[in-house]
């Protein structure tokens, strides 16, 4: 691994201002588990680490009257585990619970999953479909960024030079909102998904669609908001039509990349298949 | 370019020593230390190989830069003497042997925080540990029996 410095201050402040003293060549490490391959494998050349875990404060999780807030430091089977996080949505505990392996898990955290910026990642669609946002920190303040807005390319995201990223906020689910996470692995079970699907719905007493969200994940070069395929659902009963159409919908609105794991045609149609499970799955 | 110093225990011993920022800890512990039990398979993450405890949590020590485990507490292969391993013998649960240290520590991280873990669970969570004799049902059946035996 070629030399570089590593700074880990012990207080968030700190860590902003060594951030904005050289964004460009400093690179900040979360868990890890991304960061250290991408060294070791000469793919960035920064001049300093800047490791984050001294700072304790960004591990927290914790409920509030509004909804639920994850720290970037949490990792990801400290998430699975939490039961806050299982109280909010227990899809999205099963959600950290898929990614990967139980190594993996106790090392990677949220933050460093987010900013990191695979496309075939898994919490990111769960959060989508949970209408999270993320908030960063930069010397100037703090920002508020929508998750359908963090993820602009492959590994690229909307964060500023100088910014952390904090936490994510998730608000409440409407009252008997049902939640899944659905991953597509036809090879082995710690691979990345072909394409995975993670859904939110609602209805009301007369069977009518009041609330839906569908999140694509290895679906196009970011996680994708299925809204057309949402829009079709939307006071409309959540029957074996309704299903169907949605499906579609949300098929067609994929761009995926040929990869290992399937050709863009392929990936498309099993976005349509998995889409359908997950629908079920609440309906 | 930075060294760092970093404290730890290793197999409950006290360790204190200066690291460069980029040594890794699978680095440390077999070049430096000499502890060759933690082997370094893959060096992505993938191969469970250098499986080691930070903590009682099962991590991939080709992932981890040395000065992530300052203040832990590190279980290597050198440090276990459990039943696990008379189990792992009697059930012939290795061929070649590459993966033993890592299957032997990831098997007694579950068993230490849940003693009665489910074959499921024992399955779940070893499926990360790859063995490329494809020994797994001699590896299975040595974990399951150190669970029954306990």
């Amino acid at each position: 691994m070629r030399p570089f410095d590593y700074v880990e201050p012990e207080t968030l402040e700190e860590a902003l201002e060594i951030l904005a003293a050289d964004p460009d060549d400093t690179v900040v490490m979360a868990g890890g588990t991304s960061l250290v391959i991408l060294l070791k494998q000469d793919l960035i050349r920064p001049a300093r680490v800047l490791g984050l875990r001294r700072i304790a404060e960004l591990r927290a999780i914790s409920a509030t009257d509004e909804g639920l807030v994850l720290g970037a430091l949490a990792t990801h089977g400290m998430l699975a585990r939490s039961p806050a996080v299982r109280a909010h949505a227990a899809a999205l505990a099963s959600t950290f619970a898929a990614v990967a392996t139980v190594r993996i898990r106790e090392q990677a955290t949220l933050g460093g999953n987010l900013a990191h910026a695979d496309p075939a990642q898994d919490p990111p669609v769960t959060l989508l479909a949970l209408d999270g946002a993320a908030v960063a920190r930069s010397r100037f303040g703090e920002r508020r960024i929508p998750l359908d807005t963090l993820f602009t390319d492959l590994f690229e995201t909307s964060l500023e030079p100088g910014e952390l990223l904090l936490r994510v906020e998730l608000p409440r689910l409407p009252v008997a909102a049902r939640a899944t996470y659905q991953k597509f692995l036809p090879a082995t079970r710690d691979d990345y998904a072909t394409v995975s699907v993670a859904a939110a719905v609602a209805t009301d007493a007369r069977g009518a669609c009041t609330h839906a969200r569908i999140a694509l994940g290895g679906a196009a070069t970011v996680p994708l908001r299925a809204r057309e395929a949402e829009r079709s659902l939307m006071g409309r009963r959540f029957d074996d039509a309704a299903i169907r159409e949605a499906a579609a919908l949300a098929a067609a609105a994929t761009d995926p990349i040929d990869d290992l794991r399937g050709s863009a045609s392929y990936k498309r149609a099993m976005v349509g298949v998995w889409t359908e499970r997950a629908l079920r799955e609440v309906a | 370019m930075t060294q760092h110093r970093i404290r730890f225990t290793l197999n409950g011993a006290a360790v204190d020593l200066t690291v460069p920022a980029e040594r890794l800890l699978v680095d440390l512990l077999r070049d430096d230390l000499g502890k060759t039990g933690t082997k370094d398979g893959c060096s992505v993450g993938v191969c469970g190989l250098c499986t080691v405890q930070v903590d009682g949590a099962p991590m991939s020590a080709c992932l981890l830069l040395a000065t992530q485990i300052d203040g832990a507490a590190i279980r290597t292969v050198e440090g276990l003497a459990s039943p696990l391993q008379e189990a792992f013998i009697s059930e012939g649960g290795f061929q070649c042997g590459i993966c033993t240290s890592g299957q032997l520590m990831a098997a007694d991280a579950l068993l230490r925080v849940k003693p009665k873990a489910t074959d499921a669970e024992i399955r779940d969570w070893q499926m990360g540990n790859l063995c490329r004799c494809t020994g797994y049902y001699g590896i299975e059946r040595a974990i399951f029996k150190a669970r029954d035996e306990r």
